[in-house]
């Protein structure tokens, strides 16, 4: 298996009332073909503004991506021009968004809405898209397919049209689908249902997937690797069942202190001191740092690299720099 | 949909009914006794009694309502009497212009207001934008007399491109079209552009970027349906008042509207001629929200499936 995805320093910026939020600050990271790659922080920390940057969505103004670079398939898409980003979107590259109740067009009737993307991007005649749409909805499992697909979202429920947006960004069979906290706003049994059918789609038609989430739970049952954003950059990588077992950076291992266990009698969860830092006003070297336990003489100095703590296992922190240079 | 539609029809019902009371009341309202009002100022005493007769004035006032429609419902509105033709024969001929005046002048106002709306909000703030919307503040803030002879001043005197009024071809209507459309076009562009501006920050919008459709059909397809629900109201107000007479216009340009056959009415106490074109303006109005409702449930499926 090759690699489909690869993110380098990628930075994204958004420019307001003469401040800087520097949302992304230098990300990089990579997703094999195949493999779902989960991305976990809090609200704020850069998630969907990765996701967005991936598709170059990111409305300007006030946003911009301004450097770094995107391969997909080999090509730089932050090279591309308007057209050629427009040809991926949807039929290479297709996004979930958390919004299942907004994210549907309220004056078109959902069949309508799967086949204009259909046509537009396999060059099939309406009624031959109109038995795709037919055949995606029944594989998302929406009974009475042909009945939802002349109808409006308003009549849908919540979990039911999360399953068409799964059936209507799968339809083109994308190399790689961006599931942008697709669970969220769902009822905890809807989610189920919804992870269940975003993994038996992803074994069908081998998608790669990249999961956005602040859930944990989600993480652990979906996702083959995970990064672990804090503050606009990537702290930690690694295998799922490594980073659950060993967390490495001083953040994860917050985040992990703050979940609930039943197989554990604790009277209040574990809280990571302080606030998350202004994106407009960051601290100096590591962003973690004033918040940070383990914190010692390099850690305000400079922002520290990657340090592979085992193989696969990459953390930016430098309790793992074992006499590694800081380049 | 069917539903839908009879319930807005039934809902007309009470409707009518109110504006024929409303007619009908006119001439027993105004202070005197209809029947001399009917004959004028130098009638003499037995013009006055068989005219009282002849109109069915010496009845009770149910019985004269009653008379009343059972003639408007065949839609007889009884004789001018100023120059003595039937009003129904006047109202046909005035209505017919004023229709025509008020389809152009529709046309241009919604044309240019929905590209100048959808362009204001796409580019915000913009060069254009600001353009638009300093011409809008004019367009609403114009009076139509003033705009309609400065357009005559311009067009037909200066350039000789249009004559200055009267009708008989399609060029004497672009003028008149131009001046009743200019307020509207403003209003239908500022709500087009206010519309357009919440709708476009929506998530199917974002929804519809990310599944790769030109921009062009994101625009005038996915957004524009949505941003018309709101500008359908101000269509129909817009042409509502349109139809029911343009007087300042029909004036400035002297042409033969409805407009001017009420307010001529009205100056001569030709009172069939008031009642007539009263009840055909009311109901003219109500028939074009009922078209607004109907639109309503064409552009928004929550409506037609409520």
């Amino acid at each position: 298996m090759g690699t489909l995805l690869r993110i380098k320093n990628l930075k994204t910026h958004f420019f307001s009332a003469g401040r800087v939020i520097r949302a992304l600050d230098g990300v990089s990271f990579q997703i094999e073909e195949g493999e779902v790659f989960g991305l976990v922080g809090e609200t704020g920390c850069g998630k969907s503004v990765t996701a967005l940057s991936i598709l170059r969505l990111i409305p300007f103004p006030p946003g911009k991506i301004i450097g770094g670079e995107i391969h997909f398939k080999g090509k730089d898409l932050l090279h591309l021009d308007e057209d050629e980003m427009r040809s991926i979107r949807g039929k290479e590259i297709s996004m979930i968004f958390q919004e299942p109740m907004t994210s549907l067009n309220p004056v078109f009737r959902i069949g309508d809405q799967m086949v204009e993307v259909i046509v537009l991007h396999q060059r099939l005649d309406r009624s031959r898209a109109s038995r795709k749409v037919l055949e995606m909805l029944q594989r998302v499992h929406i009974p009475d397919a042909d009945r939802v697909m002349n109808q409006y979202p308003h009549q849908l429920s919540g979990g039911m049209r999360q399953r068409v947006m799964i059936a209507m960004e799968l339809s083109c069979h994308p190399l790689l689908l961006i599931a942008d906290e697709p669970t969220t706003a769902l009822d905890v049994t809807i989610q189920a249902q919804i992870l269940r059918i975003i993994k038996e789609m992803k074994n069908e038609l081998q998608t790669s997937i990249l999961l956005i989430t602040h859930d944990l739970g989600v993480i652990a049952e979906m996702c083959d690797r995970v990064a672990v954003m804090y503050a606009g950059s990537i702290v930690e990588e690694a295998g799922v069942e490594e980073i659950f077992e060993s967390p490495g950076h001083p953040y994860t291992q917050g985040l992990w202190g703050a979940i609930p266990r039943v197989d554990q009698e604790r009277e209040t969860l574990s809280v990571i001191p302080g606030m998350v830092p202004d994106l407009s006003q960051l601290p100096p070297g590591c962003k973690f740092h004033p918040r940070c336990p383990y914190r010692f003489a390099p850690c305000d100095q400079s922002t520290p690299p990657l340090f592979q703590i085992s193989p696969g296992h990459l953390a930016s922190c430098y309790l793992y720099s074992k006499g590694e240079t800081d380049g | 949909m069917g539903r839908y539609i009879l319930k807005r029809v039934l809902m007309l019902l009470p409707v009518l009914l109110g504006v024929s009371l409303v007619s009908f009341s006119l001439l027993h309202m105004v202070p005197g006794d209809p029947a001399e009002l009917l004959a004028g100022e130098e009638a003499n005493p037995e013009f006055i009694q068989a005219l009282r007769k002849e109109y069915g004035l010496d009845q009770p006032l149910y019985i004269q309502y009653f008379h009343f429609i059972s003639h408007v419902v065949r839609l007889d509105f009884g004789i001018s009497i100023r120059n003595r033709q039937p009003v129904i024969k006047l109202l046909k001929e005035r209505f017919l212009f004023t229709l025509q005046l008020s389809f152009l002048s529709i046309l241009i106002a919604g044309l240019i207001g929905l590209v100048a709306g959808v362009i204001s909000a796409t580019k915000q703030y913009s060069f254009f934008d600001n353009m638009s919307m300093i011409g809008a503040l004019f367009g609403v803030s114009m009076p139509i007399f003033w705009f309609g002879l400065l357009l005559m001043l311009v067009f037909s005197v200066h350039l000789r491109w249009f004559p200055a009024g009267g009708k008989g071809t399609a060029l004497h209507l672009i003028l008149p079209a131009i001046a009743l459309g200019a307020a509207s076009s403003a209003v239908i562009a500022r709500m087009t552009r206010a519309s357009m501006l919440e709708v476009i920050r929506q998530d199917y919008i974002r929804t519809a970027r990310a599944n790769g459709l030109r921009e062009f059909i994101i625009i005038y397809k996915h957004a524009l349906k949505n941003a018309m629900i709101p500008v359908i109201t101000v269509f129909g107000l817009e042409f509502g008042y349109m139809l029911g007479g343009a007087v300042l216009t029909e004036t400035v340009f002297s042409l033969p509207g409805v407009g001017r056959l009420m307010v001529e009415g009205i100056f001569q106490r030709d009172y069939p001629v008031v009642q007539g074109s009263m009840l055909l303006v009311a109901t003219t109005f109500v028939l074009v929200n009922l078209l607004t409702d109907i639109a309503y449930a064409f552009f928004d499926p929550k409506i037609r499936y409520e």
